[in-house]
């Protein structure tokens, strides 16, 4: 059995998934039934000044349903804690007390005000806490008053911020990014120059989850009006697998760890941002949506799927799919594949030949020889994986690749050496 | 069968509740969530494989994917378009054999996407609250007589309706609706839908519906021929198929069609004369009907008897098995051969048993069998009733017995048509007589243009 613990900046859990700072995590009530359930560690819901903000007491979620209403999207408008600073001292203080093998972050959302990191970093770190992660991503309400993801956004303010957390604090300290920004580079490298310990991401993005029908206003509203949120759940993964690969691989960010954030339902998810850069992940709307349960598929299926690679910790998966994330330039244009067709496998849908039709290269069959068949047209297949995407069987449809004689479509011959754009005749700007 | 059980026939087997209970929805409707997710396992297939199989070709994954969309107007629109009697269909088309048989799923999963249970979904609201999604065209001044009030003749009102016609439908029985009114299992249809549906139908105005009229009796051919543009010929099978024993006019042996049509009018089904032993003879769709409800009305044992095997039977394999759990026995390959009589009752049949010859035609082994019974249902096919319209049938060309019509459902006359049961080759189902009712108007309809090209 594959050893499960973690260690990411030094802080031990037993395993690698902390809850997301967020509601799940606003009190010791919940926090100890998390860690009942065996969760590794909490953020704890975003800190901020006293008095504490307040919420609307409307509705402050929106789901982006499947149709047998499956969570496919999340949002929210909720900010940060609303309860006073010292009664969420009191809790996390306890919650050390009782649970010293579990990972405990104080999340923080601070002005842009020396004095105020002075102050708080501090009194927060008394707690016993075994980090800060530095909440510079909320995109809704707090980011109105200077804080949040309009930290987030300018890399200077992150840069300002986290050298004034250092300063006051002995803990290390974890920048949350922002995914709402064009290019998540420049913000994680204002986090390595001031010297944070890792940077967490992604937080949430921008949305609006749709219309009401009926009134055609946004959905949902308080008292008729709504504001925009910040998207999460399983739709956000891939922006959040992004994100984190371009860190992980461009050479002035690799060194700056990560804690993955983004979509994380279940353990494949989990395999996602290990194997591209992240050393461990946080979970925040799989709880919400399924309760603290799901700890138990997280933790098994991530430990099976290491005994099954040979692998025996964590930390001998992280990264591992990082080196496979490039440019597009630097892909080789001299590799060829076809779709291939397993007709034992084949249900007869149709569904691979009307978008290829449609929407791509005409390059399936409907009919062959006057009866239902769908075939690949080698003459015709470009090799775009799109039949693949809409086959309903599993591996009915698989890409093959040519390796010798010639493309059928292009009549050219095969070559097993790799050619990409940089040196392409029809690139202006080849390398001569 | 030497101490023959006194015929034992009565009414008030069960009490009224154990009836109601036992006639309850066989398949109930799906609420919304449950069409939701139902609709969500349509792979939207390409050139989809279930609306080939639809007599009708109702637009299938187009509907289903309406219905996802909760855009059930639209999706009912689909399916009234292509069948007016979608609704009717929807809950008795054995589409275990047609749209659900072809379904990619089966070979996935063996477990289709019940596209009947969809198609009912989208179209009882639509139906029961008479939302009318069609328009006439502008009244074309045409007139067109339909010889029935079934199904096919509905259906080809309904479409030449819509077209600008005008249309009067001659309908033998009280009320409109053939064999939906009168001939489908009760549990098959609940709540007078088959009313509901002929209203909403008729809607669409411009269909005048006279009953109690019956061609041969009330009308001519040649009548109708001189008094309206077209005729469509849509009467049925009125004539049941005899048992041909020397003595099967005795009491106790029913004719199946009419004991169903009598159930299916009754206000109180606890009054039905009930058989204690049933036997019914017979293998196709009625022979179940008439099985299964003899067993929810109280009869303690039924069973069906048919002369040759599973195969060949024409009620569908998901029928039969309905059947069978219902707790109605099933047995094969038994000829009835002689009634059994005590008194004047009948008291059991005499069977002989049978196999196919090598050349395949079915024959007497020799040895018999008798099986007792109270009632006798004769459920052995049905044929049209000629007698009454000898002018009728010396106008048309028949074939077997039937009406012969083209692949327009046009008969030898240049102005007449027919569908439903009365043609040859038909294939007694509701949605078949749909079809032919819908391709017959819109031939009618070219053939209407044409007299107005000319000049006539």
């Amino acid at each position: 059995m594959a050893n499960l613990s973690s260690e990411f900046l030094g802080i031990e859990s037993p395993n690698p998934f902390w809850l997301a700072s967020a509601p799940p995590t606003d009190k010791a009530y919940n926090v100890n039934r998390a860690f009942e359930a065996g969760w590794g560690g909490v953020v704890w819901k975003t800190l901020g000044e006293d008095p504490p903000i307040v919420n609307v007491s409307g509705p402050r979620y929106a789901v982006n349903y499947s149709n047998d209403r499956r969570v496919i999207g999340f949002n929210n408008i909720e900010l940060i804690t609303d309860r006073p600073l010292s009664v969420n001292l009191d809790d996390m203080r306890q919650i050390k007390r009782d649970w010293p093998d579990r990972a405990l972050v104080a999340s923080v959302m601070l002005p842009m005000e020396e004095e105020s990191w002075a102050r708080y970093v501090p009194m927060i770190e008394e707690t016993g806490a075994d980090a800060f992660e530095l909440n510079f991503g909320c995109p809704h309400g707090m980011s109105e008053r200077g804080m949040g993801a309009a930290v987030g956004q300018v890399p200077e303010y992150i840069q300002r911020a986290t050298e004034w957390c250092k300063k006051y604090a002995s803990i290390p300290v974890i920048v949350k990014l922002t995914p709402n920004v064009t290019d998540i580079l420049p913000p994680a490298r204002a986090a390595k120059a001031a010297n944070a310990d890792a940077v967490s991401l992604i937080n949430t993005v921008n949305s609006i989850m749709r219309v009401d029908y009926d009134t055609l206003s946004m959905y949902p509203t308080t008292d008729g009006m709504g504001s925009h949120g910040g998207y999460c759940g399983p739709a956000v993964k891939p922006i959040a697998l992004h994100m984190i690969a371009e860190i992980a691989r461009t050479a002035d960010t690799a060194d700056i760890p990560i804690s993955g954030i983004g979509g994380i339902s279940d353990w494949r998810d989990a395999v996602d941002h290990l194997a591209l850069g992240a050393q461990n992940v946080q979970v925040c709307t799989a709880a919400m949506v399924y309760g603290f349960k799901i700890i138990d598929d997280l933790t098994d299926g991530l430990s099976n799927f290491l005994d099954e690679k040979g692998m025996t910790s964590v930390s001998q998966l992280v990264g591992k799919a990082v080196d496979s994330v490039t440019d597009w330039k630097y892909l080789n244009l001299n590799h060829i594949e076809k779709a291939s067709i397993n007709q034992d496998l084949c249900i007869s849908c149709g569904r691979c030949h009307v978008v290829c039709e449609d929407a791509s290269h005409q390059a399936i069959t409907s009919m062959v020889k006057g009866s239902r068949r769908f075939e690949v047209i080698d003459e015709e297949c470009v090799g775009c994986n799109l039949c693949v995407s809409v086959c309903p069987v599993d591996g009915c449809i698989t890409m093959k690749q040519l390796t010798s004689g010639t493309d059928p479509r292009t009549g050219q011959p095969i070559f097993n050496e790799k050619a990409d754009w940089t040196t392409h005749p029809n690139n202006p700007m080849r390398v001569k | 069968m030497t101490n023959h059980l006194p015929a034992d026939i009565k009414s008030g087997r069960l009490s009224s509740p154990e009836i109601e209970a036992n006639f309850s929805d066989m398949h109930p409707p799906l609420e919304r969530p449950e069409a939701l997710i139902e609709a969500d396992r349509c792979y939207f297939c390409f050139d989809a494989p279930c609306t080939t199989a639809c007599p009708t070709g109702i637009d299938i994954p187009g509907f289903i994917q309406k219905i996802r969309s909760d855009n059930v107007k639209g999706s009912a629109h689909t399916i009234l378009s292509e069948n007016i009697m979608g609704g009717m269909c929807a809950r008795v088309c054995p589409t275990e054999e047609l749209c659900e048989e072809a379904c990619v799923r089966n070979t996935l999963e063996e477990q289709p996407v019940r596209i009947g249970l969809l198609q009912r979904y989208a179209t009882d609201s639509i139906i029961h609250n008479k939302l009318q999604l069609f328009q006439r065209l502008e009244d074309t001044g045409k007139r067109v007589a339909v010889v029935g009030g079934g199904p096919a003749s509905l259906s080809c009102a309904h479409r030449l309706a819509t077209l600008g016609h005008r249309v009067t439908v001659l309908n033998g029985a009280q009320k409109p609706g053939g064999l939906n009114e009168y001939g489908l299992a009760a549990y098959k249809t609940l709540n007078d839908f088959a009313q509901t549906e002929v209203d909403y139908i008729l809607d669409i105005g411009g269909i005048d519906v006279r009953n109690g009229k019956s061609l041969g009796i009330d009308f001519s051919l040649a009548d109708l021929r001189e008094e309206y543009d077209a005729v469509f010929l849509g009467f049925g099978l009125a004539g049941v198929n005899e048992l041909r024993m020397d003595n099967d006019r005795v009491e106790g042996v029913f004719d199946a069609v009419e004991y169903i049509a009598r159930l299916r009018q009754t206000g109180n089904m606890s009054e039905l004369p009930v058989g204690r032993k049933v036997l019914v003879i017979g293998g196709g769709m009625t022979a179940i009907d008439v099985a299964v409800q003899s067993k929810h009305l109280g009869a303690e044992e039924v069973t069906i008897v048919y002369r040759r095997g599973e195969q060949q039977m024409g009620a569908s394999r998901y029928e039969q098995d309905y059947a069978r759990t219902s707790g109605v026995c099933i047995r094969r390959w038994l000829a009835p051969k002689r009634l059994l009589l005590t008194g004047d009752r009948v008291s059991g049949v005499q069977f002989e048993y049978t196999r196919l010859a090598d050349g395949g035609e079915l024959e007497g082994t020799g040895d018999t069998c008798e099986l007792e019974a109270d009632v006798v249902f004769k459920a052995i096919g049905q044929q049209v009733l000629w007698n009454a319209m000898e002018d009728t049938a010396k106008m048309l060309e028949l074939e077997q017995g039937r009406i012969a019509v083209d692949d327009n459902r046009k008969t030898s006359l240049p102005d007449v048509w027919a569908g439903g049961d009365c043609i040859h080759d038909s294939e007694d189902l509701t949605v078949s007589a749909v079809q032919d009712g819908k391709l017959a108007a819109m031939d009618i309809d070219r053939f209407l243009g044409m007299k107005n090209g000319s000049g006539e």
